[in-house]
């Protein structure tokens, strides 16, 4: 980006005095939503649409943080903690068993708490706690039984410090804690054999004693190369899941710790806050109301309670957006949106199903479709049906590229005419030319052959044009840098400045979004029952591919300075017929959709049965 | 981590060699820290009387963190016992070898639970996907994502 460029972080200040095609850069809070304020009401003049009114074709939803979503679970764990009287650690364990539904785990608490709590690990059941602390003694011969029961203990072998736990109050239902001095055993860590007097070491409820390192090593183990959210106890056979305290106490170094080695300091850093994000993640996947951004390198959340219910995915399209732009390591906030090409593209994905772009308007489960039809190689198949025969004798599959229509089967040497299909014998000595046009039998066989060229003509009309609109987006980043380029041009050639080019950017934006929609209209089309519904959809598609095509062009053609006012003129007015043409088509399929309008030739997921299958 | 990976072996060989292996088991070769090899046998009544096998250890430098990969030896004339959780390419399907492996579990351990697996076996067969998965499986079976049918 050029240094003339630097100072539109605040460009919404720049739109008071001059006819801007956009609004004002949004917020963080609206920032959802900055795309479609482009609205333009009444006509000529700019308005910008006011806040908060939602268009039909419109989801409501809202972008959330790593640290918000946290908060989401702060307020899940609290109120366990409030109902079963139990405390953080083992309302956080217990929630993810439960896969974070709140009415089960608590119906099922107040039902028979020990049995979830063993069955979520926060607790080990009495006669495997016995035989598998035996087995550890045998091996080690040193882990003395302690009757401690409670979060987590920290001894320190050798020493005498006993850290207290870190967890705050005593579970209502747990025995009060009782300390045991630890025994002068020397103690071997079963893992690692070490022995040396001032080993720290740490053990679950279970008792199952390792030194730090040990623990240290399996769970940055677990975490980083497993991304496992419940981590169980070391020993084998042991289902106790180690609480989020005693995971920290491990990975996070107490204040005033001595320094350890850096390289492992740092490994810890990251398993530490890779657990974090586990757990956010494990959360959302759970609730049905949420998503996670599909976008590489994004830690937000999109909430959309409207799409939560798959039922209401035949008639909305929930195209939400994170709120955050770039991919990687150039992410940004939106507020302080960079601009232009990809590295500022808005993090947009469908909340209803996999596709991580607008395919407004069409609903998943179409979208779907169409993207399965065109990966699928069904239309192989099609086009080996439209352009080849079988040879009446032997069935081999023949494609005729040229000559005449006496065919040789290469494999069983039969000879027919690819005309009629008959044995080449009944044709006599009338080469070149089949007389034999009206038989029955080559009338049905010529019928069958174009009802499938007729569907794979079709299917390739519909394609072609998507396809293209989608080659289009990808070469979208050129037009982008060739734009800019006329931009800078434009200020040298006439008397124009920064902000007064910019209608070249808005055009371009426009022209890139309304390829999107059109885009996404072929599929729909393509599965659309004939009729007048069909009909109107397709002239409303006609006239948005038509201005767009001339806008297109008009930003394509060279720029001659004398014509620079009429070309901006020109330019503005026509991207915001666009616009509106663009309103149109997103707006009068997404009633559609919630009317039940839309009959389809094909069954869809969600909808009817089509009536009869026609094209 | 790979000092705790020699020391844990040292310890383990070393208690081999005080202790001696359980009945049945052999060490073979331990030369290093990164293969071992011990000749397995079933004791007692069994399908695989008087059949003797070679177990091969392989130990990477998050061992005992993670588990080792043990299987069969199936060259130089050994071969793999024929079992319905043993490959003919020597790789073990056993859940202790996978997701329920644990830290505390040692070398000998291993040996004895594959020496069990072995001694309740009530018919000699290959897997049921065993040509499938021999002509696509990758040299360590640690790769390979095994579905554990039961708790053998």
């Amino acid at each position: 980006m050029s240094s003339d460029y630097e100072y539109s972080d605040d460009d919404g200040d720049y739109y008071d005095d001059e006819e801007m095609i956009d609004g004002t850069q949004d917020d963080l809070s609206g920032a959802s939503e900055d795309d479609m304020d482009m609205d333009v009401y009444g006509g000529d003049d700019f308005k910008v649409t006011p806040k908060g009114k939602r268009k039909s074709y419109e989801v409501d939803y809202d972008s959330l943080s790593q640290s918000a979503v946290e908060k989401l679970v702060k307020e899940d764990v609290d109120y366990i903690c409030s109902i079963c009287g139990v405390d953080e650690s083992v309302a956080s364990l217990l929630l993810r068993h439960m896969k974070w539904n709140k009415e089960r785990l608590v119906e099922k608490y107040m039902d028979n708490p020990t049995s979830l709590l063993v069955a979520a690990g926060v607790t080990a059941p009495e006669p495997t706690t016995t035989s598998a602390q035996s087995r550890t003694r045998s091996i080690d011969g040193s882990a003395s039984r302690r009757s401690t029961r409670g979060a987590t203990r920290i001894l320190a072998l050798g020493g005498s410090k006993t850290k207290s736990p870190t967890t705050s109050p005593p579970l209502s239902h747990y025995t009060p804690r009782s300390f045991k001095p630890k025994s002068d055993e020397p103690f071997v860590c079963p893992i690692c054999f070490d022995d040396s007097s001032d080993l720290r070491t740490l053990a679950l409820d279970c008792e199952h004693t390792f030194c730090s390192g040990c623990w240290n090593a399996y769970l940055v183990s677990k975490i980083r190369d497993e991304g496992e959210h419940s981590v169980k106890c070391m020993a084998e056979g042991c289902a106790l899941v180690c609480p989020d305290p005693f995971i920290r106490t491990v990975l996070v170094p107490a204040p005033g710790a001595p320094i350890g080695d850096p390289t492992q300091e740092e490994d810890n850093r990251k398993a530490w806050s890779h657990f974090q994000e586990l757990l956010v993640r494990h959360y959302v996947a759970s609730n049905k109301r949420l998503k996670f951004c599909p976008y590489p390198g994004c830690t937000n959340t999109v909430s959309c309670p409207s799409a939560a219910d798959k039922s209401s995915l035949t008639t909305i399209v929930p195209t939400v957006s994170c709120g955050a732009r770039g991919i990687g390591g150039q992410m940004t906030q939106s507020q302080s949106q960079s601009g232009w090409g990809l590295t500022g593209k808005e993090h947009k994905f469908c909340f209803g199903c996999h596709i991580e772009s607008d395919h407004r308007p069409v609903v998943c489960s179409v979208a779907r479709m169409w993207l399965k039809k065109c990966r699928d190689d069904s239309e192989t198949a099609n086009w080996i049906k439209s352009n080849t025969k079988e040879c009446s004798q032997c069935q081999s599959t023949i494609e005729k590229n040229g000559g005449c229509n006496h065919m040789t089967c290469k494999k069983c040497k039969h000879e027919f005419c690819w005309v009629c299909m008959g044995p080449w014998s009944e044709h006599g000595t009338a080469w070149y030319s089949c007389n034999r046009y009206d038989e029955k039998a080559g009338v049905d066989a010529r019928d069958a052959q174009s009802r499938s060229r007729a569907s794979l003509e079709r299917y390739l009309h519909y394609y072609n044009r998507w396809a293209n609109h989608e080659q289009s987006a990808k070469l979208s980043l050129d037009l982008y840098a060739k734009t800019e380029k006329k931009m800078e041009d434009m200020q040298i050639t006439s008397s124009l400045t920064w902000i007064e080019v910019q209608f070249m950017k808005k055009a371009v934006e426009e022209v890139e979004r309304c390829r999107m929609t059109l885009k996404w209209t072929y599929s729909m089309a393509y599965y659309l029952a004939k009729g007048n519904e069909k009909d109107l959809f397709e002239d409303n598609q006609r006239d948005l591919e038509k201005a767009v095509e001339d806008l297109s062009e008009l930003l394509e053609g060279p720029i001659e300075p004398e014509n620079i006012p009429m070309l901006r003129q020109k330019v503005t007015d026509k991207t915001v017929y666009v616009q509106k043409r663009n309103e149109i088509v997103l707006e009068d399929t997404a009633k559609g959709f919630l009317e039940g309008r839309w009959k389809w030739n094909a069954s869809v997921e969600g909808f009817d049965e089509p009536e009869r299958t026609e094209y | 981590m790979a000092s705790i990976a020699a020391r844990r072996l040292a310890k383990e060989l070393k208690e081999i060699h005080a202790e001696g292996c359980p009945v049945g088991i052999n060490l073979l070769k331990a030369d290093d820290f990164e293969t071992w090899w011990f000749s397995i046998e079933v004791m007692g009544e069994s399908l695989y009387k008087n059949e003797a096998y070679t177990l091969q250890f392989r130990f990477d430098a998050q061992y005992p963190i993670s588990s080792p990969a043990v299987q069969f030896v199936v060259t130089d004339g050994h071969q793999a016992p024929i079992h319905p959780h043993v490959y003919s390419n020597g790789h073990i399907c056993a859940s202790i070898l996978g997701n329920e492996w644990s830290p505390v579990l040692s070398v000998t351990a291993v040996c004895v639970t594959l020496q069990s697996m072995l001694a309740s076996c009530k018919k000699k067969e290959r897997p049921v996907d065993n040509d499938r998965y021999v002509r696509h499986a990758p040299d360590n079976p640690k790769k390979t994502q095994f579905h554990y049918d039961d708790d053998t």
